[in-house]
C-alpha cells in the first residue's frame, strides 16, 4: 500500500523541553489517521512540523511522495490544514476567504469563483457566501475554515482539533464532511484528544506521550491488546462497594457515580469473586464492559484525558 | 506542478497584499496613525507660519509617507497572531518572505494613496506645480516602500497585541520626525542640527521632494536618492529577517 506522510525520527526542542523524541510513523494513502495524545504531549509539535509551520531539528517528512524539507513547495501544494485555533477572516466574507486561499495554492482563471461556490454549497453554507465571516455561528465559521483547506483538493488534510468548541450539531456535520472526503479517498490526519471523535472516525491512531509514539494500532487491536482493562460494573444499592485488595481476579477499582468499575483480565472469575463477597446484599445492576479507548489512552499516558471540548 | 513557482509566487503576493488592503485600511488605529495624525503634526507646526505651499507641500508628503507607510505593518501580524490566521498563513506553500512583503505592499500602497490625493489636491486647487515629475514619482515609490518596511519591520516584535507594537513604533517615529528638517530646512539648521538630521531617513526624502518641488533642496538629489535607497535595501531586508527570526514564535 503506499503511503501518504512518512515520518522518520522526528525530534524538536523547545530550550531545554524534548517536544517530540524520535518519532516515526508511516500513515496510508486513504486513511483517517488519528493522532491522540494528552495535552503537552507533543501532537501539535508533531502537526506543525509536519505541515511545515514548524522547522524540526532532525528527522525526515515525506509527504505525499515529496520530501518536505527539499521540495517545501510542491510537498504543502498537495496539503490542505486546519490548524490548532484557525480562524477565517472575520471582515471577508466566506467567499472571499475562500478565494484567497485558492490563489494561494495557485488555482486561477475563471474557475475560482465557480469551484469556492460549490465547495461552499458542499459545506452548507450556499445560502450566505456573501455575508461577512463575523457574522456567523461557530459552526459556519468551523465550515469555511474547513473550506478554506479543500479548495485545492488536497491529496492530504491535516485537521488539528476541528470539532473544538461545537456543539453536538455542529460536531456531527463536521464529523459527517470527514466521513465524506474520506470516502472520496483523501487521507486525513486527525490530530484530537477526544476520544470518542477517534474512536468513530479514525482507520488506525498513534497515541503520543512525551514525545514519543505509545502506540499504534487500530482502534480494535489497542482495545485487544488492553484485554486486562475489561471492566465489571457492580451497582449496590447500599453502595457499599468491596475494595480491589480483597480480590484475587480484580487489579484495580474506580468509581463511577453511584457504581464500582472493577477492572480484571478474567471478567467471568471477578464476577464469581464479587458475587461470593457480597453475598445477599442486593444487586441492582451487574455488567461485564470492553476495554475502552479511554481505558487505552490512561494505561498508555499515565493519567486522565482532559476533556477541553 | 500545474503552476510556475514564479506564477505562484507572484499570485500570492497579490493575493496577500489584497487581503491587507481589504481588511486592515479601515481599521481605526491604521486610520488614526496613518491619516490623521501626519496631518495633525503637520498643520500644528505650519499654521500661523508664514510658508508658501511649495515651501510647505514636501513637508507634508514627507510626514505622510512616514506616516501611512509605517501605519499599516506594525497591525497584521499581531492581529492576526491574536485571531488566529497566521498559523494558517505559515502552513501554505509560501516562502516566508512573500509574507513580509505583501505586508510591505499593502502600506505601501495606502501611503501612495494618500500622497497621490495630497499631490492632485495641491495640484488642482492650490495651483503648486512640480518641476520633476519623475523625481516627484521616483520619491514616491521609494520613500513609501521605505516606510512600509519600517512599518512591517515594528512588527516582527512577537507579540499578539498591536498596541504595543503601535507604541513601539510611535517611541521610534516621534523623535525621528523632529530630527528630519521637514519644518525648518537643512540649510537653515544649526551644524549639529544638520548632523542629527542626517540619521533620519525622512531628511532625504524630503530633499528630494523639495528637489522635485521648488529646486531648494541643501542635498542633490542623487545623493539623496542614493542613500534613501539604501535605506529602504536595508530595511526591507532587515523586516524579512526580523519577521523569519520571530515569525514561529508567535504560534
Amino acid at each position: 500500500m503506499e503511503h501518504a506522510i512518512k515520518i522518520n525520527n522526528l525530534h524538536k526542542k523547545f530550550g531545554n523541553i524534548k517536544a517530540v523524541n524520535g518519532i516515526n510513523f508511516t500513515v496510508q494513502k486513504g486513511e483517517i489517521f488519528g493522532f491522540l495524545g494528552p495535552n503537552g504531549a507533543g501532537k501539535t509539535t508533531t502537526a506543525r512540523m509536519i505541515t511545515g509551520v514548524l522547522k524540526p531539528d532532525l528527522g525526515e517528512i515525506d509527504l505525499a511522495g515529496y520530501n518536505l524539507q527539499e521540495n517545501f513547495v510542491e510537498a504543502r501544494l498537495e496539503i490542505g490544514v486546519v490548524p490548532e485555533a484557525a480562524n477565517a477572516y472575520q471582515e471577508l466574507t466566506a467567499l472571499e476567504n475562500i478565494k484567497f486561499m485558492a490563489k494561494m495554492y495557485g488555482l486561477s482563471g475563471e474557475n475560482i469563483n465557480e469551484k469556492a461556490k460549490e465547495l461552499l454549497k458542499r459545506l452548507g453554507l450556499e445560502k450566505r457566501i456573501k455575508d461577512k465571516v463575523k457574522e456567523y455561528s461557530k459552526g459556519m465559521t468551523q465550515r469555511v475554515i474547513l473550506g478554506m483547506a479543500l479548495i485545492n483538493d488536497p491529496e492530504i488534510l491535516f485537521l488539528d482539533e476541528p470539532t473544538r468548541g461545537l456543539d453536538v450539531q455542529s460536531t456531527r456535520i463536521m464529523h459527517e464532511i470527514i466521513q465524506d472526503l474520506n470516502d472520496k479517498d483523501s487521507t486525513i490526519f486527525l490530530t484530537t484528544h477526544n476520544i470518542q471523535e477517534a474512536n468513530q472516525l479514525c482507520h488506525r491512531i498513534a497515541i503520543i506521550n512525551k514525545g514519543r509514539i505509545a502506540a499504534i494500532d487500530t482502534p480494535e487491536n489497542l482495545k485487544d491488546t488492553f484485554k486486562e482493562l475489561q471492566t465489571v460494573e457492580l451497582c449496590l444499592e447500599d453502595g457499599d462497594y468491596p475494595l480491589p485488595e480483597e480480590f484475587k481476579y480484580i487489579s484495580q477499582a474506580a468509581r463511577a457515580g453511584n457504581k464500582m468499575r472493577y477492572y480484571t483480565g478474567n471478567p467471568d472469575r471477578a464476577v464469581k469473586e464479587l458475587i461470593n463477597k457480597i453475598e445477599n446484599r442486593k444487586i441492582v445492576g451487574l455488567n461485564i464492559l470492553e476495554p475502552n479507548l479511554e481505558d487505552v489512552f490512561v494505561e498508555l499516558t499515565g493519567g486522565k484525558l482532559k476533556n477541553e471540548n | 506542478m500545474k503552476i510556475s513557482k514564479i506564477n505562484l509566487f507572484v499570485q500570492q503576493l497579490t493575493a496577500v497584499s489584497w487581503k491587507n488592503i481589504k481588511i486592515y485600511y479601515s481599521e481605526s488605529p491604521v486610520l488614526i496613525f496613518g491619516v490623521l495624525f501626519p496631518f495633525c503634526l503637520f498643520f500644528a507646526f505650519a499654521l500661523g507660519r508664514d510658508l508658501s505651499y511649495l515651501e510647505l507641500l514636501p513637508g507634508l508628503l514627507g510626514i505622510t509617507f512616514f506616516f501611512a507607510g509605517s501605519a499599516v505593518g506594525p497591525f497584521i501580524t499581531p492581529w492576526e497572531t491574536r485571531t488566529g490566521t497566521l498559523e494558517r498563513l505559515l502552513a501554505l506553500p509560501m516562502p516566508r518572505w512573500i509574507m513580509v512583503i505583501g505586508d510591505i505592499l499593502a502600506g505601501f500602497f495606502f501611503s501612495l494613496f494618500l500622497a497621490v490625493i495630497i499631490i492632485l489636491f495641491a495640484y488642482i486647487f492650490l495651483g503648486v506645480k512640480v518641476i520633476s515629475i519623475a523625481l516627484l514619482v521616483l520619491t514616491s515609490l521609494i520613500a513609501s516602500l521605505l516606510f512600509a518596511g519600517l512599518g512591517s519591520a515594528f512588527a516582527a516584535l512577537p507579540t499578539d497585541k498591536p498596541s504595543n507594537v503601535m507604541m513601539l513604533a510611535n517611541s521610534i517615529r516621534l523623535p525621528v520626525i523632529f530630527i528630519s528638517g521637514i519644518f525648518v530646512p537643512l540649510a537653515e539648521l544649526p551644524f549639529w542640527g544638520r548632523i542629527l538630521s542626517y540619521i533620519s531617513p525622512v531628511t532625504y526624502a524630503v530633499e528630494m521632494l523639495r528637489a522635485a518641488y521648488a529646486g531648494n533642496n541643501y542635498l542633490s538629489p542623487l545623493a539623496a536618492g542614493a542613500i534613501l535607497t539604501g535605506f529602504m535595501i536595508l530595511v526591507v531586508g532587515g523586516a524579512i529577517l526580523f519577521h523569519r527570526r520571530t515569525l514561529t514564535r508567535r504560534i
